[in-house]
Formats: structure tokens, sequence, C-alpha cells
């Protein structure tokens, strides 16, 4: 048994029949071809696979694909604009707020959101912002110095 | 923050952002589940809920009847697959048979019993449910030195001891050391079971081609070159028909540096059903069966004069093993005994190994591997020993330091020390933390009831695996350098990066060779048909195993290029620089394009010289290197909670010439943050049967940005002399200093209740519990 969904993901319409279980990271990364988001746990502890929904950032992989029906997605590969790095992608280069990536589309999803909600945050803040995605490879010092890059480059 | 190159500059030194990170930030770079092919079949594993059972029978029919299964294989079926490899070797070791799916036995939560192969991923693990499977469950063990009493289930039937190997090392006279010693001090240390968690699973994508008998393996690991020899060992292939490429790897710390069950047991499916099929590994398989690491209970004694001359060490080490051998298991203790003297002057050691099965996923590498569990034995023991001795821990540690005059110096373990200034970087963190300030602060803290601790460990390490007779599969690592017609650049590595960054440090090492710039070149690895072999990416080798054979072979390049240039210049007397070739009489230049293109063109060539520009080095390090470094520590502990309050954290670390700063501070950060997590958080736990309670990231405390404070890195540099490079490694330095720096702070913090040790993880109700008994363990 299987329900049609539609939605939007990353700016394009998209439409499919999926089994009502799937959960939106795979109807993500394997019928729409977005491999972008990750999946670490599959216990939302993780943050992977985290997503905008909405305009939300949400963990995709503790949601069914139907619960997206009618609703917008974006995820890391629909951040860039006409080939110009979002500036949260832009200093995580910078800062090398990355090592081995996997958790990257995750957290520079969730750091958007952060920067969205809070233009300025201290320290304390950024930290609190990113508990729910979890990175294995930087100690998330130098995420830190990112996000505060780009709020400092928001704010300039 | 870091520079944007645009044209020839010297790079090596400089803070330069990753060339590997466009892909990554874009979520275009291609991990093992994003691997897609045509008529792809997905694999489930199903296995053991009981850590010890006798399979009495399997029945797959209900799952076979599935729509969408077209296959399910258990250990009956899989013929002549040979076993997981050990790679380790020791006297008398006792090594089980590890056939890739269960026989008889399961001996540990998670062992693989069957495999479902279906047409769609949710059908594949449907049909785990419908497989039946009867056990019958016998007594388990999980803690090794339970495992050793009299009387304890025996892990594997034909050894009732549960005994893998014992070994022995010592060096000097530790006898009369202890005999003649004025003070003995004796802790028992544990280093607990970890789970190292790269936060991209494994996964493994295996596609048989029936007609060329040749099969692509892709894996996420550490060691593409060494998985193809032993993965087409086990399936009885042709070495040279088999593939295996690593795409982007999420993260490995020692636990990708393997051969698995499931890396053979695709192939095994692959050639089975004749089609390509990808298993990936869900988080809770990652905690039940990916390699754990540390396990250690240790036993150490210390002996010294009066005056804090330290005069010997002894050490009984407990290796929990778990159920069987994977790729480096029993070998991983040897590494803290060789490590064990550290940064002092210890002539007289004595080591014991027991390694000892329990019923758990085994322990292997992981980041450090051997090497933080000694620095935690010989950092806690000076502590120890300072306590006892009633002298600061700072003072203790510089007098026994082995002196910068004394390398390349000879330990009592065997090893010979490169190079080193070890009191430098423990001088400087105390500069930097302002220690004796520090030390006045505590004394009013504690006057006004609070409980502030300062915390010192100074660590050596051995990395750069390492010259080839002290390792089970060669220690050299090798390099390709082509120079394309066009004059663009392709440098091959054998290691196999994932995360560390070799892309952007070889380019700029071989930019500044070379002279070209940084978006000229192309750094390829981790693909058996393209690069030649090479070890791999593990012991923090491949900058400084890797870097040199670079090196070397863009030297041997240079050489025919000034050959091409003298004929292209009609000179003999030609040399290359910034790119170009110049005439040293006439001045006239070509570039390195216009001598590529020549090269290849072959119309006119130089005397005894081939044609084209690609030059490949296998470079076999003549010694290891080791780093060095002093972290401090400034913690306090909430009386009421226990909770442990991060304060300062101050790392100098020296890891000899620094090619990118800024990926070295990454990995020293990266590094505190793992030791951290040790220090505080993190503990693989079973219970008295065997079950992994920690089996999911809900269980299991990894540190998240809130639970980590900022680091203070700086750095002496004392370039080794090992390689031309003059680069020491700095994967692992980081985790190896953290656990001791921290847990000495606590120890300090509670030293007034008469707390002289505490056990990690530092958790809230062990320390709350230590404050409520008044100190006593």
């Amino acid at each position: 048994m299987t329900r049609k969904i539609t939605l939007t993901i990353n700016g394009k319409p998209f439409s499919h029949e999926v089994e009502p279980r799937m959960l939106l990271i795979h109807y993500l990364r394997e019928v729409a071809g977005f491999t972008g988001p990750h999946i670490g746990c599959e216990t939302s502890i993780c943050g992977a696979c985290t997503v905008a929904l909405d305009g939300k950032a949400v963990k995709s992989c503790t949601m069914f694909a139907v619960q997206a029906d009618g609703r917008d997605v974006l995820t890391i590969e629909g951040l860039a604009s006409n080939g110009d790095l979002h500036p949260v992608q832009e200093a995580f280069w910078n800062q090398h707020g990355l090592q081995c990536g996997f958790c990257t589309p995750g957290m520079i999803m969730a750091a958007r959101q952060l920067l969205e909600r809070n233009p300025h945050p201290t320290e304390d803040e950024i930290r609190h912002g990113l508990e729910g995605n979890l990175c294995r490879c930087t100690g998330y010092q130098h995420i830190v110095n990112a996000v505060k890059e780009a709020a400092a480059k928001a704010g300039a | 923050m870091a520079t944007t190159i645009t044209k020839t500059e010297t790079l090596v030194g400089k803070s330069i952002r990753r060339q590997e990170d466009p892909r990554l930030i874009t979520g275009t770079a291609t991990y093992v589940d994003d691997i897609k092919m045509p008529g792809m079949h997905h694999a489930c594993i199903l296995r053991s809920p009981h850590a010890a059972a006798r399979i009495r029978s399997i029945n797959v029919q209900p799952a076979l009847a599935l729509p969408g299964v077209v296959a399910v294989f258990t250990g009956a079926d899989i013929g002549s697959v040979g076993p997981v490899p050990c790679g380790a070797s020791l006297p008398g070791l006792r090594i089980p048979p590890h056939s890739i799916l269960a026989k008889d036995r399961v001996y540990f939560v998670g062992h693989p019993v069957a495999v479902a192969v279906a047409t769609d991923r949710y059908v594949a693990a449907d049909a785990l449910d419908l497989i039946e499977v009867e056990y019958d469950p016998t007594p388990a063990v999980a803690d090794p030195e339970k495992a050793l009493e009299p009387g304890a289930p025996a892990v594997h039937p034909e050894w009732t001891d549960n005994i893998a190997f014992t070994y022995h090392q010592e060096g000097g006279e530790p006898e009369k050391s202890f005999a003649e010693a004025e003070v003995v001090v004796k802790q028992r240390i544990i280093s607990q079971r970890l789970i190292p968690t790269a936060m991209e699973t494994r996964g493994v994508v295996a596609d048989y081609h029936g007609a060329e008998k040749s099969l692509n393996l892709y894996s996420s690991t550490q060691i593409p070159h060494l998985m193809r020899t032993l993965v087409a060992q086990m399936l009885g292939l042709a070495e040279n028909r088999l593939r295996v490429v690593t795409p982007e790897v999420g993260g490995g710390f020692g636990s990708k540096l393997n051969v698995y069950a499931e890396e053979a047991l695709m192939g095994f499916v692959s050639m089975r059903i004749g089609k390509p099929v990808k298993w990936i590994e869900s988080r809770r398989e990652n905690f039940q069966c990916t390699i754990h690491g540390r396990g250690h209970v240790d036993y150490y004694e210390i002996a010294a004069r009066r005056d804090g001359t330290v005069l010997g060490l002894r050490l009984k080490l407990i290796q929990d093993l778990g159920a069987y051998h994977q790729l480096l298991t029993p070998a991983i203790p040897t590494l803290s005994v060789l490590m064990m003297p550290g940064l002092y002057k210890f002539r007289n050691i004595s080591a014991d190994i027991i390694g000892v099965f329990t019923n758990c996923v085994p322990t292997d590498a992981y980041r450090g591997a051997g090497r933080p569990e000694a620095t935690h034995g010989v950092e806690r023991m000076m502590d120890l020993l300072a306590a006892e001795l009633h002298m600061d821990p700072a003072e203790l540690r510089l007098i026994n330091f082995i002196g910068m005059d004394e390398f390349p110096y000879s330990t009592a373990t065997g090893l010979s020390y490169d190079s080193g200034n070890y009191a430098e970087p423990l001088k400087k963190a105390l500069d930097i933390v302002e220690y004796h300030k520090l030390r006045d602060q505590q004394k009013q803290a504690k006057a006004a009831g609070r409980l502030m601790g300062i915390g010192i460990s100074t660590y050596g390490e051995i990395c750069a695996f390492g010259p080839s007779p002290a390792t089970p599969a060669g220690g050299w690592e090798s390099a390709t350098v082509k120079i394309e017609p066009s004059g663009k650049v392709t440098v091959m590595t054998g290691t196999s990066p994932h995360g560390q960054g070799e892309e952007t440090t070889f380019a700029q090492i071989a930019a500044d060779e070379l002279g070209v710039a940084l978006d000229d070149i192309m750094v390829v690895h981790g693909d058996t048909a393209v690069v030649q072999y090479g070890i791999g990416t593990f012991g923090s080798r491949a900058t400084a195993v890797g870097g040199p054979a670079l090196y070397y072979a863009l030297q041997d390049l240079k050489k025919k290029i000034v050959k091409f240039g003298e004929v292209l210049l009609e000179s003999d007397d030609v040399s290359f620089a910034a790119g170009q070739c110049i005439c040293n009489r006439t001045g006239k230049t070509v570039s390195l394009a216009q001598v590529a293109g020549a090269s290849y063109r072959a119309m006119k060539l130089p005397p005894n010289t081939e044609p084209g520009l690609v030059a490949t080095h296998f470079w076999e390090p003549p010694n290891f290197a080791f780093p060095f470094g002093a972290h401090i520590v400034v913690s306090e502990v909430d009386r009421d909670t226990g909770q442990v309050r991060l304060v300062r954290y101050v790392a100098v670390d020296d890891c000899g010439n620094i090619i990118n700063p800024l990926l070295v501070d990454g990995q020293v950060h990266g590094g505190v943050v793992q030791g951290l997590g040790q220090a505080l958080y993190e503990q693989a736990v079973y219970d008295e049967n065997g079950q992994l309670i920690t089996g999911e990231l809900m269980d299991y405390a990894l540190p998240k940005a809130t639970m980590v404070p900022w680091i203070e890195s700086s750095h002496t540099v004392t370039p080794s002399p090992v390689n031309p490079l003059g680069v020491k490694g700095v994967g692992e330095a980081g985790t190896i200093g953290a656990s001791p720096a921290i847990v000495n702070s606590v120890v300090d913090a509670l030293s007034g209740l008469g707390v002289r040790h505490i056990d990690m993880p530092l958790t809230p109700e062990r320390v709350w519990n230590l404050i409520q008994a008044g100190g006593a363990a």
C-alpha cells in the first residue's frame, strides 16, 4: 500500500507514491535523490539528517515522508544560490569547521536556523543551539568559530 | 581564519582552507550509502541477541517467502570463505576461528548469524524478523577480571582459562630498582571500554562481474589496499581482480582500520546473486559489532627515591580482548607497554600483559590505540608519586624528563625517541595558565569551601607507523606524482585520508616543490585500481610517512623536469624553480606546462630518459616519530552534585614542523575532545550477561558542543630528524594528552578529602559518591 505525496524540495516540485512507513530521510536520499543529508543514528540524537521543513530545522530520520506532504523542504543541496555559497557554508570552509564532513550538512542547517533566530549569538548560545548535532571530529571549536564568522559577516 | 590562495607563494606552514571542503559543505560528496547501481540489492544482517549460545536451528524459509527477498544465507552456506583475519602475531597466541557468519555458536551480542538480501532496504529489514533461530543460551562473561577467575564461563570452550596470550617485557633491572627504592606507590587504574562512534557507520557495496571473475568493493575504510589483499584471500579471488574503493569516509578513529566480516560477506553475496548489493550498518550494529577501544585494567607500581627521582615502573595489564581477534586486537596492549615510560628516565621496566577473552565485541585500535592507556597510567602514577612525596607535580616531571641533549634516546622498552625538548611545552603551558597564581587561587577557593583542581599531563607518543620490521603489514608509504601533458599535477597517495585533510596538505607540499598553484593539483587516494599499493591512514602516519614519500617522488620528478628543460633550452646549465626551467646563462625560460607537453610528445628525449613526467616513490621510514606535549586543565567540582566543570584547557603540543596550522589545530581540538569524552562521559557498559547496555547514542554519552570547554591550543616545534619534512604526526596527540590532565585536575580538586585516585568516566554520580564517602574510594 502506498500513498501519493507532493512536496517542494529545494524550490522544485516532487511527487511520488511512497509507503506510509518510509522515513523522510530515506525519501530524500533514495527516492528524490538528495544524498546531502546523512543518516548517523536513526534515533534523533546526531542531527546529521537535519533539513529545514517550512523553514524550521527538523531531523528527517524521525519523520515519515507522508508527513512532509504539501510542505517545503530545504536540504543542504539547496542552500547555495546561483553557485554562491551560503554565508554559513563559506564560514565552515574558512574556519575549518569540518573534517570528515559527515555531520556537516546537518550541522550547517542547524547553524543556519540558529543564526536566523539569534543573529548575534554568544559562544554559549552557539554551543547550546548546536546541542542537537553531534560531531566526532572537530571538538566543535572550529564550528563555533564558523558560526561566529557567519554572524559577524551578516552583521557587517 | 584561513587564507585564500590565488598565486604561487610558499604554502607549507600556512593556514589554508581545505581543498576537500567544497563537496562536503554542499552535500555533494559521495559516501558509501550514496552509491546507487542498476540492479542493486540491499542486505540486512541478523545478529545474535545472546552473548553466548549454541545455535540449535535456523529456519530461513519464512523469510524467503517474503516478496522481494531474493536470498538468505547462514553460516551453513558460506562454504570456503576464509576467516576474518588477525594480522597480529605474538608467541603462543590463541586465535579462535572467526567465521564471517556464526556456525554452531555465537560469542557476543551482535554476532552475525544470517544475512537477508532483498530488492528493497525495508524488505531486507522485514526479512530478519521472519528468520527463526533457536538458541540454547549458555553462561557468558563480560568482565575481563571475572573471566580470569577459576570456574568462569569459558568464552571459547576449548580454552577454559579465557587467556588468549600472555606477554612479558622488561628492560634494565626492575627487581633491583624496586628493592632499592625509598618509595613505592601502587595503583589499580582502569581505561574503560569505549565505542569509537565515527559519525558515518560502516558500509559496503559489492559488485561482482562474473564474466571477468572480478569484484568491486566500495567500503568505508582506512586501509583500502590491505583490505584488498585480505578480502581477496578470504573470498579466494585473484587479488588483481578485486578493486577496493573508499569513497568519502565519514570518520574512522581506528574503527575502520580493520577488515570485518561484512566486507567478505557482501562480496560473497554479490558473487552468489550476481547483482550489486549494499549493506549499511545501523548505529545499533555499529555499537554492537564494530570494534571498541581501550578495555584495560592496569596494576601499576612506581619506584622512586625520596628526592623524586623515578627508578622503575611495573605494570600488570589485563586486556579485555572481546570474543575474537580483529585485525590488530592482540597487538594494541603491546603499544601500551612500549610507551609506558612516557617522557621520563625510567631505566627499569617490567610489564606483563594478560590478553583475556570475554563475550563482548572485540577491542582494537581506537584513536591512540594503547598509548592513551599508557599515558593515563604513567601520568596518574607521577601525580600519585608527587602526592606521596608532597612535591609539586610540575616539579616532579621537570626533574625526571629525558634531557634535550640525550636524543636520540634509547628507552628501557627498546625504542629510540627521535628528538625532543620535553620541558619546553610544560614550561610554556605553566606560563599560559600562570601556574603559581593559580595555586594561590586554589588556596583561596579551598578556604571558601570550593573544590578547584589543577591537572597536568605531559605525554609522549609513538606515531608515524613505522619502520616495516616493527609493523605487521609494512610500515612504508607510497606516492606517485604525475604531471599531465597540460602541466596540471596529479598526486596519488597510498594513504587513505578520511577527514585529516591530506588533499590539502599534500597539495601544499607539491605546490611548493613544483611552484604551481594549489588548484592545479589534484590529490587522489582510496581506489586500488588507480593508486599504487599503499598502507593507509592510521597511527598519525599519513603526513609523517606518506608526506616524505610524496616529497621524494617530487625530487625524482624535478630531476627529470630539468633534463627536459635542458633539451628545450638547449643548455646544460638549467635549474627548475617557481614553476619554470631557466637557463642560468641566457635567462631564457620554459614553463612547466611546456616541459610537460614536450615530455609526452617526445619529439626529442634527453639521453637515457623515458617519455612522460611520472614518478613513484615507496618510502621506508628509518624510525617512528615521537611527538610530545603538555596539557593543563583547571577544573572545579560542584560539592553538591559531583559535576565537574572544566574552567580552562591549555594544550601545548609539539608535532614537529607544521604544514597547515589550521588543520593541526583541528586535529588537536578533536583529539582532546575524544580524550575528554573518555575522562568525563563515555563508557561501553555490558551487563553481567554480556548485554550491551549502552547500545545507542541515547545511552552512550558522546560529547556535545555544550559539554566541552574552549581549548587554548599552542605549539612548540622540535623537528623530527626521521624524515625530510621534519613532521611528527598529530592525529592522536590530543586524545593521549587529555584524559590524565582532566583526571589529575579532579583528583587535585578532591585531594583535600583524601582522594588519591578516581577511575574514568568521572560521572557526577561517581564523584558525588566519593565526596559523600569523604574521599574513600
